[in-house]
């Protein structure tokens, strides 16, 4: 494709108060968004769309309302469905209560797990996998751990308190089998002659070392813990995406530039700050605008007791003492009076 | 003579606290008396209202700067205090400094070490630049945690366990303090060890924050009003202040009299919360201060806060003349850049005029002028302002020099400001060139009602008239609505035909055919002054006519909508200018529109618009154009094949809830049953939609107007044609079938547990059939939803647009087209990365 020459009146007008565009261009539609959230592909879980997410993603949510992950398998795996699932199923995280039932006899000083076998197919993991890993579970105590087909039989010893089994109960029932920590569920979807895997749940660094996962083609959409474990530079390449998906998926078409701006504004301090009363309109130099927007008495009162000066450096500093913005055509100075 | 422009500009605002010598050093006088006015009506001496501190009445003189209502702006008076009394709005501050100083030795409880490092910290930061100071953001959060150690460093003693109840008691090992005691503690900070702190001990010593001396404000601060009856009403603030002083006094003659202490704490109490009160009337664990009436009063802290506070309110946003606000109706035949004024408006405000010599003579015409365009008043050189009447018309006519102003009632051509509230986007206000009309209403034409997001259903729009020329200039350079027309979210044309333009517009291009009358008049309405080749016989097209008004050099070729019902006329062809086929809708009309604008510029775009949409509106009204009952009507056949297919889909949703009922349904991954219920039920109805509109379509035809304007994006959708004629189809609240009601049902027209389609919010009639009660009924429950909604959701995004906007309007674009904060953080080095104005940015679709 030729690269067409961009005319010197289509480039960016200086003084141009390009950070008030921004906001208005995505907080104006913000007004047509829907509120609802929608069903991912069959997931349990509601995916916030719409305005919820785009508040979410401008308040810069420690954790979202639900993570979801979207993971390519490297080219082993990638092609066949039950490669792919074969991966899903070490990255769903598993526990034995999921699979399984598990019973406590505190008279007998015993416990039964039995296994129910749809689940386990349903999960892909087999009755052998689960015993080996009770038998570890139990290594170095004082039990017997019997089996017979899908039932798995401990029996205490007499050293073991009652208080013991109740506690090995519980623990024992949270055993975890499989999948990454804070993995719920994940499914396998084909998606242009390649299976790739959703997730609900995130965890970057963990999937990414699961055999079979493209550690290069691991998204997630949680800023958060994008900027943990990638850096901010990816934070903000999914903070940018984040917002232009939930526009794009309404039909509101917002250019990228105004998107990046406030993604760029956000991430100036090197971490994700959010826009509001703690992050970047709370965070202001000025006195007067961090009064004006929200807390007036706590910011003058502060601003006090520190002999804090003023500059009037920004838009509404300048507002509200009455005098012209230094910005836009406030900016520029007439030579002769009119 | 050129004046050149001399700007003053204020450098910084400092914020400090008052010392109890600067409060005497102001005040011009000790209030001693609570109260206000004598028997006379006259301002007691040492009172509230002394006249030592500003006038309010108007026959009265300042007895401090002899200024009277008006010129004198006011001077502090104070109350000495009898006792000390924590200012509460510092509460946090103090405790902060109790915890962090030893009691004794009034020192930091840091060791030499830390302090050390903080010193050179702090020098660090005194070494910087102005500049880099405030890019170092340095926004001090007073953390009110204890510093460590439970001894002092420099004397040893033990620390003691220093609480704060709020909003002003003080707890040292859970013994109160009084505020003497804390006064005391803090007089023996030291300076360094406040610098430590992050105090500035030079214009905040924090024993200044127990009050021993109260400035209280000027009377034009809390000016007093009279009521229709002739009583008098004080301001809150007064009232406030006549507890202070009514207190005080009796602290002090109590202290005098030897009371027992019991009595003096009591009253010292007392004192403290009335100058809490004062401060703040919202403070916690502290009963609002009321009025006798019952209100709470509104002091310092109210009067700054919030929404109507000083401010947002006062501050942010002011009040403003020369301005106008009614109903707004549609003219298409105005210039998209025009707004039409009534008359009425039009003499009620002015324009400001400079006399020159070039136009003294037609200025002279004005204020001979008796009736509607003349001048109202004129501005003497030496500012002052002369009302023109019968009387001082000739004395006006000789005094007239150049240097003079003159005040001219509105007329057309001045440019004016035009807004429609909410402003949520700059195109909120533009400035459109006035048009003086008979008629009560402001009118501008529909093609700019997206970017207001206006309509005529009542809408109210504000109107400005700008009074000065280098406004005047910016505006019609900057804001004219043709300047506007794409807009700088996306760069897609925001000021476009719709509604009837684009109805209008198919209509011409579709298939109508004018003989040289008809032509001669639409050509007339656009503006075209020629006639040309007739090209069906002898007679012209209306794509011909359509042509005329697109130049040389357009290229534009898309399918429409409409294509799936005329495979001609769904494919819109443009070559070189030329309609060569296809019959436009709402996207191809807008996009050749769009691409226009881009090529040949907006004034290009603007005429494109007006003469367009004139045509198409002509048009309608020679072929007419209208839609009823009958567009809605189905045949039999069709309305059999309808409720044959909502038949299957109750029959089908019958089938799973009894399968759901047996528990043979089997459940979807990762859902519960009744999950995987309601989903199935959704995809049916779903389903049901789509069959229904289908059937329509087929069933209407391409000759049906209610279906043209769905499909081309005109008016409706094909949704609304299907409530309509077919069914109105399942309601939901809460995006979910509803359930809400009576206990397991909705209706007692229902058994308990019926989960069937008509049971849960299934409507399957049509508008056109009528609904049955229950019916209606639920279509007012999802009615209320999508209120509920709605209204939820406009506060939300209100919200978020208002932190986004403050959070990011310092950002501007610098002369190296790097995106700077005005503070001088670079937020982008080139902006956007290529530095290309969003306006622009489709640029690559239509070059």
């Amino acid at each position: 494709m030729v690269k067409k020459k961009i005319k010197d009146e289509w480039k960016i007008t200086p003084y141009e108060p390009i950070g008030v565009v921004a906001a208005q261009s995505i907080g104006e539609p913000g007004t047509q968004m829907t509120m609802r959230a929608f069903h991912y592909a069959g997931m349990a879980e509601q995916v916030p769309t719409g305005l919820p997410r785009l508040i979410e993603l401008v308040d810069a949510r420690k954790t979202p309302k639900q993570p979801i992950m979207e993971i390519h398998l490297n080219k082993k795996f990638a092609k066949s469905e039950k490669k792919a699932m074969e991966v899903a199923h070490r990255i769903e995280y598993l526990l034995l209560d999921q699979v399984a039932k598990v019973k406590e006899d505190l008279g007998e000083k015993t416990i039964v797990i039995t296994i129910n076998n749809d689940e386990i197919k349903y999960h892909g993991i087999s009755v052998d996998n689960i015993r080996s890993k009770v038998r570890s579970f139990f290594k170095e105590k004082d039990v017997r751990v019997t089996s017979k087909d899908n039932k798995i039989k401990i029996v205490f010893g007499n050293k073991n308190k009652l208080i013991d089994i109740r506690k090995v109960y519980i623990k024992l029932s949270k055993l975890h089998l499989s999948g990454v920590k804070g993995i719920e569920k994940a499914m396998v979807i084909q998606q242009n002659d390649e299976y790739i895997i959703f997730t609900s749940g995130s965890n970057i660094s963990d999937v990414r070392e699961v055999e079979g996962v493209d550690t290069a083609r691991v998204f997630s959409n949680d800023v958060k813990e994008v900027e943990k474990t990638l850096g901010i530079e990816a934070a903000r390449t999914v903070q940018v995406q984040q917002v232009k998906y939930v526009m794009d998926s309404q039909g509101l078409y917002v250019d990228v530039r105004h998107i990046m701006l406030l993604a760029d504004a956000m991430c100036f301090d090197g971490e994700i700050t959010s826009i509001g009363r703690h992050g970047l309109a709370g965070g202001k130099p000025s006195v007067f605008a961090r009064a004006a927007f929200e807390e007036t008495v706590r910011h003058i009162t502060e601003a006090a007791v520190t002999g804090t000066v003023d500059r009037l450096q920004g838009v509404t500093e300048n507002i509200l003492i009455g005098q012209t913005v230094p910005l836009g055509t406030g900016r520029v100075k007439l030579k002769v009076k009119l | 003579m050129v004046d050149l422009v001399v700007d003053k500009k204020i450098g910084g605002v400092r914020f400090t606290v008052l010392s109890p010598d600067e409060i005497r050093k102001m005040s011009v006088v000790k209030v001693t008396v609570p109260d206000t006015y004598n028997d006379d009506g006259y301002p007691i001496e040492n009172g509230l209202i002394d006249t030592r501190m500003g006038v309010i009445d108007p026959g009265l003189k300042c007895r401090t700067c002899g200024g009277r209502m008006g010129t004198c702006s006011g001077h502090f008076g104070r109350i000495e205090l009898v006792r000390p009394v924590i200012n509460p709005l510092y509460s946090k501050i103090i405790l902060y400094l109790l915890r962090s100083t030893c009691p004794k030795c009034h020192r930091v409880i840091l060791d030499e070490k830390d302090v050390d490092k903080l010193k050179a910290e702090l020098s660090e930061y005194e070494a910087m630049e102005d500049e880099e100071k405030e890019a170092s953001n340095l926004v001090v959060k007073f953390k009110t945690k204890k510093l460590k150690g439970n001894v002092c460093p420099h004397c040893g003693a033990k620390q003691p366990e220093i609480t704060l109840l709020k909003p002003t008691t003080f707890y040292k090992d859970k013994v109160a303090m009084l505020p003497t005691e804390v006064r005391e503690w803090l007089e023996g900070i030291s300076n360094d060890d406040l610098r430590l702190l992050k105090i500035d001990p030079i214009h905040a010593r924090p024993e200044w924050m127990v009050l021993t001396v109260l400035p209280v404000p000027p009377v034009n601060v809390r000016p007093s009003i009279t009521l229709e009856s002739g009583e008098r009403s004080e301001d809150d603030l007064t009232h406030k202040l006549v507890d202070i002083i009514r207190i005080n006094q009796r602290l002090e003659m109590n202290i005098n009299a030897g009371a027992p202490q019991l009595i003096i704490e009591d009253l010292w109490e007392l004192l403290q919360y009335h100058v809490s009160t004062y401060f703040n009337n919202e403070l916690p664990n502290t009963p609002p201060a009321r009025h006798r009436s019952g209100r709470a009063l509104k002091t310092l802290a109210q009067r700054l806060k919030g929404k109507e506070g000083r401010f947002r309110y006062n501050l942010s946003g002011k009040r403003v003349n020369f301005s106008a606000r009614t109903v707004i109706s549609p003219d298409p035949r105005l210039d998209i850049n025009m707004v039409g004024v009534p008359q009425t408006i039009a003499e009620e405000v002015t324009v400001p005029i400079k006399v020159t010599t070039w136009n003294i003579e037609e200025v002279k015409k004005y204020i001979l002028s008796d009736e509607y365009p003349k001048a109202v008043y004129v501005i003497m050189p030496n500012n002052h302002r002369v009302k023109i009447t019968e009387h001082t018309k000739q004395e006006v006519i000789d005094g007239l020099i150049p240097g003079c102003v003159v005040e001219r009632q509105l007329i057309s051509g001045d440019i004016t400001l035009f807004n429609r509230q909410p402003s949520l986007h700059r195109m909120s206000i533009m400035g459109h060139t006035a048009k003086v009309l008979p008629g009560k209403t402001l009118r501008i034409n529909p093609a700019v009602c997206p970017p207001y997001n206006a309509d005529f259903d009542g809408d109210e729009m504000n109107l400005h008239i700008i009074q000065s020329v280098e406004a005047q200039v910016e505006a019609k350079e900057l804001m004219e609505p043709h300047k506007q027309m794409l807009s700088v979210r996306h760069g897609r044309m925001i000021i476009a035909p719709n509604e009837d333009h684009i109805s209008g517009a198919f209509k011409l291009t579709y298939n109508a055919v004018f003989d040289k009358v008809e032509t001669s008049y639409l050509l007339s309405v656009a503006g075209i002054t020629h006639l040309p080749e007739p090209d069906v016989g002898d007679k012209y097209s209306g794509k011909l006519l359509m042509s005329l008004l697109i130049p040389e050099g357009i290229n534009y070729s898309e399918k429409t909508d409409f294509y799936s019902l005329d495979k001609e006329e769904g494919q819109v062809k443009v070559e070189n200018g030329v309609l060569v086929q296809g019959a436009l809708d709402n996207k191809s009309y807008r996009e050749i529109g769009e691409q226009l604008t881009y090529l040949k510029g907006y004034d290009a775009g603007r005429e494109f618009v007006n003469r367009s949409t004139l045509l198409g509106l002509t048009t309608l009204k020679i072929m007419g154009f209208s839609l009823g009952y009958r567009e809605y009507e189905l045949h039999d056949a069709t309305q059999k094949k309808i409720k044959e297919i909502i038949n299957n889909a109750e029959r089908e949703i019958d089938a799973i809830v009894l399968k759901y009922k047996n528990k043979t349904l089997k459940r979807a991954p990762g859902l519960t049953l009744k999950e995987t219920l309601e989903n199935k039920i959704l995809e049916i109805n779903g389903k049901t939609r789509k069959l229904c509109g289908k059937i329509i379509e087929n069933a209407f035809g391409p000759d049906n107007n209610a279906l043209i304007v769905a499909k081309i994006k005109a008016r409706g959708s094909i949704v609304n044609t299907i409530n309509m004629s077919a069914m109105v189809g399942q309601q939901s609240v809460r995006s979910k079938r509803l359930t809400r009601g009576y206990h397991n049902r909705t209706l007692p027209h229902f058994l308990p547990g019926d989960l069937g389609a008509r049971a849960r919010g299934f409507i399957p009639r049509s508008f056109l059939e009528g609904l049955t009660p229950v019916e209606h009924f639920f279509q007012s429950m999802g009615g209320r939803d999508s209120m509920v909604i709605k209204a939820l959701r406009t506060g939300r995004s209100g919200y978020m647009q208002r932190r986004m906007i403050h959070a990011l309007q310092d950002i501007y674009v610098s002369d190296d087209l790097s995106a700077r904060e005005l503070s001088g953080k670079i937020i982008q080095f080139i902006y956007g990365g290529d530095g290309l104005d969003p306006t622009y940015s489709m640029y690559h679709k239509y070059v």
